[in-house]
Formats: structure tokens, sequence, C-alpha cells
């Protein structure tokens, strides 16, 4: 019984599948604020995504000392991004079992080490600013950029409610959070920051090593070109 | 003489009573002759051989992190990716490498079909040319399963289903290759074998026949004439020919450095590429149970995947589309046999040739953009076109030029009109 409702469920996902896709498309997505160069938010971003994104979805490939690069010092980590039982030189893992999260959720929350590069800091951004009531859904809430998403609206506290309207397609927030509208969408800047920066943590130094690996090979190119122009002034 | 040039002459001396370097050297390098006149277009063998030897040496670190299992070889790349010192540019260096591979090899191509590098008394080594193509092409495909997100594992899947079309024993063929009747981790394993050993080998051995066949006959030039026809009466030297070694290699010194700005400025500032070098679907791990909604294979493919959507079935048979793209890629074997025009370069052949080659890179780059893009995108025609796709159609014209410019060759090439070829090469 118990495999014949799995197989129900996995066909059930395969057949909606088509339409989250078409769904996702075709949405205008608002611009991250990605500036990774912003020590301050992406520490604000990285308590964020710890202390509400790291219940349910892991980071299997950040290790809690990399945030070492983004100004933190050890023993700020230790006290504040650390849950009981995390060694600094360890991995963003959540407790949570997949196969519950699964029967719950009806998908496993993904693992978000790469979801940036996956999907797009503009998706993100978007996506976090984009749940709306809709009593239709098993958890009350829907998502402009992700029609009938498993996840319930996590930072509606901070957010408040937000409705659709179904003429203009267009989110209205009905009952204010504890966030004005500004203060929330950059909260929430600051978390797709923090999570652009953990899809590919090298980014920063890969961009200001280019220029000296350019600026090598120029001269490198005078210089040979030299030696050619040298070589060849008796050929005509 | 001093006492050190002694001692090395001697112990040159040995080593030649031994092993044939000095005349290795002579014969490849100092007193190898090559036309005084190769223009931009001769850069890129040299820049091929340097991208394989980078590949080579890049994926054997890759090699040292990597783990080729199902469960772990994502997680293994992003390791390499974060955790392994430099191994996030050995990584993007290999996969930019992989895909400027590509660039370096058809425009190397290229420079094959402008002057005719591949007419007598060259044929093999355009034959080893085509033969270093394919085995690079699956190299490509075995190595970009690896990863193992969901475009290695569907692109995989959906190729491997290719060999399946085939009547009677196509999915034995497909079965076989995967070592399971889907993509899984014994498709995985084997992918890695083929990737880091079997091809590799098949393209080291080809790449030297390719530069032996080359240094028997000598090198074509941009005039398509032979230089060994006009000897220096004395020395046997031909009279447009300059030693490769120094001033060929001084000459590929600067396109190689020119080349590793071009390498340098993708690694460091795009090694996406905006989705055409690493996908962005890639960056979620394989999942058998979810098929992306859209699948497209990497841009270099993309030509001979646009001429297998574009070829209709024959009943619920996707064979013909499968045998059009395989003849698309191997059909380059034949132009020796094909061209049968009295001159080798585009400088000496006329407007009708000139016309076709046009036809053919223009039809060449539209159906790698149409690969590119789910074959809807273009909307559809009206009824009076049966509502057929209109990226397809387009799709199908240029699979019809492509096409004509290989099977009509033997006629438009004869028909041309030519211009008298000079007896010198003209710089």
């Amino acid at each position: 019984m118990k495999t014949i409702n799995h197989i129900k469920k996995v066909l059930l996902t395969l057949a909606l599948l088509p339409l989250l896709a078409v769904a996702s498309e075709g949405v205008n997505l608002d611009k991250a604020p990605i500036d990774m160069s912003d020590h301050g938010s992406l520490q604000r971003g990285a308590r964020t995504f710890v202390n509400y994104c790291l219940n349910c979805h892991s980071a299997n490939y950040m290790r809690y000392n990399r945030l070492l690069d983004i100004g933190l010092t050890e023993k700020q980590i230790k006290e504040n991004l650390l849950l009981a039982g995390d060694k600094i030189g360890g991995t963003m893992k959540v407790a949570i079992n997949k196969k519950d999260a699964a029967k719950w959720l009806g998908v496993a929350p993904p693992d978000l080490s790469v979801e940036v590069r996956a999907r797009g800091a503009d998706w993100v951004y978007t996506y976090m600013r984009g749940f709306y009531r809709d009593s239709t859904r098993p958890t009350g809430w829907n998502n402009t950029v992700f029609d009938k998403v498993g996840m319930p609206h996590v930072l509606y506290e901070l957010q408040g409610e937000q409705v659709l309207d179904h003429d203009t397609h267009e989110l209205k927030l009905a009952k204010p959070g504890r966030l004005s509208i500004e203060e929330y969408d950059t909260l929430v800047g600051d978390l797709t920051n923090f999570m652009a920066y953990m899809a590919e943590p090298v980014k920063q130094q890969r961009n200001q090593l280019g220029w000296f690996v350019l600026l090598f090979l120029g001269v490198l190119l005078v210089l040979t070109y030299k030696l050619k122009k040298a070589y060849w002034k008796d050929i005509h | 003489m001093s006492l050190f040039t002694k001692k090395t002459e001697e112990l040159l001396g040995w080593v030649d009573a031994r092993f044939p370097l000095t005349s290795n050297v002579k014969a490849h390098l100092t007193e190898y002759y090559a036309p005084k006149n190769f223009n931009f277009w001769y850069f890129f063998g040299s820049l091929a051989l340097l991208v394989l030897v980078l590949q080579i040496v890049t994926g054997i670190f890759l090699t040292m992190h990597y783990k080729p299992e199902a469960d772990l070889a994502f997680a293994s790349v992003e390791y390499i990716m974060r955790d392994v010192p430099w191994g996030w540019l050995i990584r993007y260096m290999h996969s930019t490498g992989a895909s400027l591979f590509f660039v370096v090899v058809y425009l190397h191509m290229f420079r094959g079909l402008l002057y005719g590098s591949y007419r007598n008394p060259r044929e093999l080594i355009w034959l080893f040319g085509v033969g270093i193509f394919l085995a690079l092409m699956g190299e490509a495909f075995f190595g970009y399963l690896l990863p193992w997100g969901q475009m290695s594992y569907w692109g995989a899947q959906v190729i491997t289903s290719l060999f399946g079309t085939v009547p009677f024993i196509g999915p034995d063929i497909a079965e076989w290759l995967r070592g399971d009747y889907l993509t899984s981790d014994a498709t995985l394993n084997r992918f890695f074998a083929f990737h880091v050993i079997a091809l590799p080998l098949v393209i080291l051995g080809l790449v030297a026949a390719h530069i032996l066949a080359l240094h028997e006959v000598g090198s074509n030039n941009p005039d398509g004439i032979e230089i060994k026809k006009l000897k220096d009466k004395k020395t046997g030297i031909p009279l447009d020919g300059i030693p490769f070694h120094p001033y060929y290699s001084v000459k590929d010194l600067v396109g190689v450095v020119v080349f590793l700005m071009v390498f340098a400025a993708i690694i460091f500032f795009a090694p996406d590429m905006g989705g055409y070098f690493l996908e962005a679907n890639n960056f979620v791990p394989a999942d058998p149970l979810v098929t992306p909604a859209h699948i497209a294979p990497t841009w270099y493919f993309t030509p001979y995947y646009s001429i297998l959507r574009a070829v209709p079935p024959i009943g619920i048979s996707q064979f013909p589309g499968v045998a059009a793209m395989g003849l698309s890629v191997v059909i380059f074997a034949l132009l020796p046999w094909l061209d049968r025009s009295p001159v080798k370069s585009i400088r000496y052949k006329g407007n009708l040739y000139k016309a076709w080659l046009a036809a053919f890179v223009v039809s060449f780059l539209i159906l790698g953009y149409l690969g590119t893009i789910p074959a809807d995108t273009y909307g559809q025609f009206g009824a009076w076109l049966g509502k057929a796709d209109i990226a397809t159609v387009v799709a199908r014209i240029c699979s019809v030029v492509y096409f004509a410019f290989f099977f009509l060759m033997p006629w438009y090439s004869k028909k041309d009109k030519t211009k008298p070829v000079p007896e010198r090469v003209t710089g």
C-alpha cells in the first residue's frame, strides 16, 4: 500500500511538472540587488539564512568557517550561527529527515548551496517576495513565481500577508508584518546576496585575479609580438 | 669551443647513437619547411594541440578529487569548486577548455574548407582529422555526464536513446552503452572510464598520425600551391619555405598569448558564458524522476541536434533523423573526393563555390542557434503549412542546404569559373 502511494505521488508530481515549468516562465523577475563586496549585506543575509532557511533547507557544500571570508570572526560564527553539535569546519547540514519532509510538504526541500546558480538571483529575490494567501493550497500559501509551491511562507511574520488580485495579477499587502515593505525588500535582498555568494564563494577573488592575469598576458603579448617581428624581419 | 658546449655535444652524440633525437628535431622542427605565407587561419592547429594538453593536465588534477559514483559525483564537483586549493580554477579551465576546443577545431576545419587542405595529397591528414573530430565529440559527450547534474543526466539519457532507434539491434545497443535500462551509476562509471582513458588514447594516437602525415607531405597554404615543386637547386629547400622553428614557433607563440587572453577572460569573468558553457540546470543534481522541460545539448552539438529534430519520423521510427544526424558529421570525410575543382584555394575559386560555402556557413550557424531553443519559440505557420513550427521549417531548409553543399559539390566545383594559380606564393 505504501509503495502504491509512493508511486501515485511520483506520477502526480510528473504530471504536474509541465504545469510548474509553464507557470514559472513568462513571469517578470525583479532585479536582485547583488553586491558581493558589501560584507554587511552578506552578513545580514547569512543571519537570515541560518535563522529561517536552515531549518528545512541544507547547504551541504557550504562550510561555516567560509564565513570568515565575509568579515565574520570565528567567535561570531560560533556564538551566533552554529547550532548545537555543529563544528565550525563542518557544512550547513539540517536535522530534518528528507523522507519525512517529503511526506509533510509533498517534496523534500532542496539543498540551497548552488540554488542561485540553478535559478538565478533575480528568481530567488522575486520568489521570496512573491508569496500570497491561497486557501486552496494545503499550506494556505501560493507563489507568483512558483505556482502551487510546496513551501509555506516562512517569513510571513516579517512581511505580513499578501493577496493576489486575479484580474491585474498584482500583489497587495492585506495584513502588514513586523517590517515595512522597504525593510522586507532589503532583508530579502541581503538574503539573496548571501545565497549568490554561497553559490560561488570564490567569485570575488576570481574577478580580482582575472585583471592581474590579463595584465600579465598583455605584457607577454607585447614581448612575444616583438620577438616575432625580430625573427621575421628577413622574411619577405 | 668552451668546455660546456663540448660536454653538451658529447652528451647529444651519446643520445643520438641510441635514439633519433637530433634527426627528429630536424625533421619536425628546424628543417621542416612550412610555406612563408601562413595567415590568421593557420594559428588554430597549434592552438588545438595546446588545448589538448591543457585538457589532459587539468583533467589529471580533477581526477584526483572527483568521485565517479552517482551518490557522490555532484558533491565532489562542488568540493573541487570550494575546498580543493585552486580547484575552481582547474575546473573552470577544464569546462572552458572543452568549449574552446570546439571553437578552435571548428575554425581549423573551416581553414581546410577555405584553402582546400583536404585535397590530394592530403586526404589522409583530413581523414585522421575527421577521426579526431569524432573522438572529440565522444570525449565531450562522455565528460558532460560526469558532473551528474540534471542536464548531464538527461542529455546522456537522450543521446543513448538515439542509438535505441536503430532498427532491430537499437534497444540492445542502448542498453549495452548504458550498462542499465536507464542512465545510472553503471553508466557514470563506464563514461568515466571512456572519458579519462579510452578516448584520450584514441585522440592522442590520431593526433600523432595527423601530424606525421602532415610532415610527410608538407603544409598547404592560403594559395593552395605546392611549395615543394620549386626548390633551391643547391640546397633542395623549397623557395617559399621557411623552417618551422624558429619562424612559426615564435609566430604561434603570439597566437597562444592572444588565445590565453580570451581563455582567461572567460575563466575569470564569465565561466558560465550565459549558460552556454555551463548550463544553469546542471547545478541541480541529477534526478531520474524529474525530466527538465527543455533538454538541449551543449552549443557545439546543436547544429547536428537541429538536423536530428528537423528530419520527420517515418511512422513512429525516429531513425531517419538519427541517421541524418550521423551523416551530417561523418560526411566531412568525403570532401577530398567531392571537390572536383582544378584549384585548391578559395582565392582562385569562382563565385559559385564562394556562394555555396557562404550558404553552408550561414546554415551551420542558424542550425546551431536553433538547436539551443525549443522548437515552438517562434510560433507556428498558418493552416496553409499545416501549422508547422516556424523554427522547424527553417531548420529543414538549412538542413537541405547543409547536405546540398556536400552532395552537389562534384557538380558545382567542376562548373565553377576558376582563376589562374600563380607559380609562387603571394604572401
